[in-house]
């Protein structure tokens, strides 16, 4: 695989990843934070928003310390005889899925609020156990909403920059993201790579967008109908 | 005289108001839970159900559902609950929405079967529907036949008619017997509608800021003159009779009851022999002290004066009167019940301005 190509697929992979595992972390998240009245419930949701407003290099420079071998994380994982998690493609799905979660919770959150509290009612005289309800009626109600979160997690893992390159470097195949290796073809300036690497960037991203905002508007109106 | 099957007893409070109702339901028949709104009767049904926090304890025909230790969570209630505006699953079919409780009723507790339901309640062409490709009356008819697919023990309906238009509730009201007739559970009726409990309820419950004021079989608690519900202008009392005669001439019928018989408009529904509730205004009845046989008003009955209540407004007066068994309320001026002379155990002439059958 020519070294272009091994940093594309590195880069799908770890959207990937960090898509999926945000979607099983994300939704109880979010769920509570929609349905709870807890007094946390406001401290989470800024913890979880962090992300949104925190310069990515401040995010990554604590993971740097928290996951290195003197960090809390770090002594755990070297316990465990896994080694640190700094400059590997696991460190950089960790990072990746806590510089994310706000992009996951945020419009499941949304979509979780505006689940009329009646279906759930109307599923527990149905004899539907709460876990229940909510594989056979929240889910297909919000679905809308997990298709926008896993695409704007998916998208917003692709452009991850400064934690990438504050706790992974830039090793290929292992580390090298798209972002990075644009940042190096123009360092050295070779803007011929860059724009290939940019422009497909930039083409794969419209389209995702595009296709979420179609899909999206479809599923509305069908909901505008009922 | 009813053997007491659901007995319930409730204490919740939210915001300012509170619930607090000791109840010994009978285990059959309908029992509507009857008030303005804002008396409570919607969060006693929810207490019911488990659907709203509360303490006190409820034992359905010999099953404690709650006691002071414990509280079945609400799926675990053998209950069916219809609610009053559209609660259809939107994502599933009609036959999906049907399906959504039987599936979750265990195969052994299975009474009540996809095919019956779609009978009573006349589903066959709607199956494949979406709910939103449904009037409001379809929509409602689908809630109650997916509520009684789960088999349930006791049937709660929250003011299921409430949200419809009148051709709807017209269309919806015989299913509605029909069920009350083909159903051996009890079914707890939620109705702010004079109407539809005087043409459903075989026991009923007067509620009022969260307390019962009134409880008992429908015909003599509506015949009560201190009027606990204060229906006033809506007061009304059920006869219940048996059409004897057809007079085609003047399409007239006469309906005989215990105490006498009333002459009414024949429409052609009731043949003779059939029995008939009748649904009599207090303000369509008024008192005379003699029958007068030289005035329009056709129905006049000898009648005993058993109490006399004043209304809360100034001026009015509730009058019960007693024929043979039968109860009859008389709303009149407290000016005319001075210049009568009105007072218990007088005999008197009744005159029945109009009568509806209910049923």
């Amino acid at each position: 695989m020519s070294p272009e190509w091994q940093t594309v697929w590195l880069t799908l992979k770890l959207a990937g990843i960090t898509t999926a595992l945000l979607m099983v972390i994300g939704t109880p998240i979010a769920w509570w934070l929609a349905r709870s009245s807890h007094w946390l419930r406001q401290p989470v949701a800024a913890i979880v928003a962090l992300p949104l407003v925190l310069p990515p290099t401040v995010l990554g420079f604590y993971l740097l310390l928290l996951m290195g071998p003197d960090g809390i994380v770090g002594t755990l994982t070297n316990t465990l005889g896994l080694g640190t998690l700094p400059f590997t493609f696991a460190g950089l799905v960790v990072a990746s899925v806590i510089y994310s979660l706000p992009f996951t919770v945020q419009p499941l959150q949304n979509v979780f609020s505006t689940v009329n509290e009646r279906m759930l009612e109307v599923a527990a005289t149905l004899r539907a156990s709460p876990l229940d309800r909510f594989f056979s009626v929240v889910i297909p109600l919000a679905r809308p909403g997990f298709l926008t979160a896993a695409v704007l997690t998916f998208a917003h893992t692709l452009g991850e920059f400064g934690v990438v390159l504050m706790i992974g470097g830039n090793i290929p195949g292992e580390t090298r993201v798209l972002s990075v290796a644009i940042y190096d073809h123009v360092e050295t300036l070779e803007y011929g790579k860059a724009h290939l690497l940019a422009g497909g960037m930039l083409v794969f991203s419209f389209l995702v967008l595009l296709t979420l905002y179609l899909i999206n508007g479809r599923l509305n109106n069908g909901n505008l109908k009922s | 005289m009813k053997a007491t099957a659901i007995l319930a007893h409730f204490r919740t409070g939210f915001d300012r108001f509170q619930l607090d109702v000791d109840l010994h339901l009978p285990g059959h028949g309908v029992t509507a839970l009857f008030g303005h709104s804002g008396c409570g009767k919607t969060t006693l049904l929810r207490c019911i159900a488990g659907l709203q926090q509360c303490t006190g304890q409820l034992t359905v025909n010999g099953d404690t559902w709650m006691d002071t230790n414990t509280s079945l969570p609400v799926h675990k209630r053998p209950l069916a609950y219809v609610f009053q505006e559209t609660s259809l699953f939107p994502h599933l079919t009609v036959n999906g929405n049907l399906n959504y409780g039987y599936r979750r009723t265990p195969a052994a507790q299975r009474r009540i079967h996809p095919q019956q339901v779609i009978d009573w309640l006349g589903l066959s062409q709607l199956l494949n529907r979406r709910p939103d490709r449904l009037s409001g009356g379809e929509r409602q008819r689908v809630a109650i036949a997916r509520a009684l697919l789960t088999s349930p023990r006791l049937l709660l309906m929250d003011e299921p008619l409430s949200a419809l238009d009148q051709a709807s509730k017209r269309d919806i009201l015989p299913y509605l017997e029909t069920l009350r007739d083909s159903l051996d559970i009890p079914i707890v009726y939620v109705s702010h509608s004079a109407a539809e409990v005087a043409r459903l309820a075989d026991y009923i419950v007067m509620m009022d800021q969260g307390r019962v004021v009134a409880e008992g079989g429908l015909q003599e608690t509506l015949a009560r003159p201190d009027q606990p519900f204060a229906l006033e202008e809506n007061a009304a009392v059920i006869v219940t009779a048996t059409i004897r005669e057809q007079d085609s001439r003047w399409h007239l019928c006469r309906a005989e009851f215990d105490g006498g018989s009333l002459w009414l408009r024949d429409d052609g529904t009731a043949g003779p022999g059939s029995q008939v509730r009748l649904q009599i205004l207090a303000r369509d009845v008024s008192i005379a002290l003699a029958a007068n046989r030289d005035q329009s008003i056709q129905n006049l009955l000898p009648a005993r004066v058993m109490d006399i209540a004043a209304e809360q407004r100034p001026g009015m007066a509730t009058v019960r009167l007693q024929a043979g068994e039968t109860s009859f309320l008389s709303r009149i001026t407290s000016r005319a019940v001075n210049q009568l002379g009105l007072e218990r155990g007088m005999d008197v002439c009744l005159q029945i301005k109009s009568v509806a059958i209910v049923e």
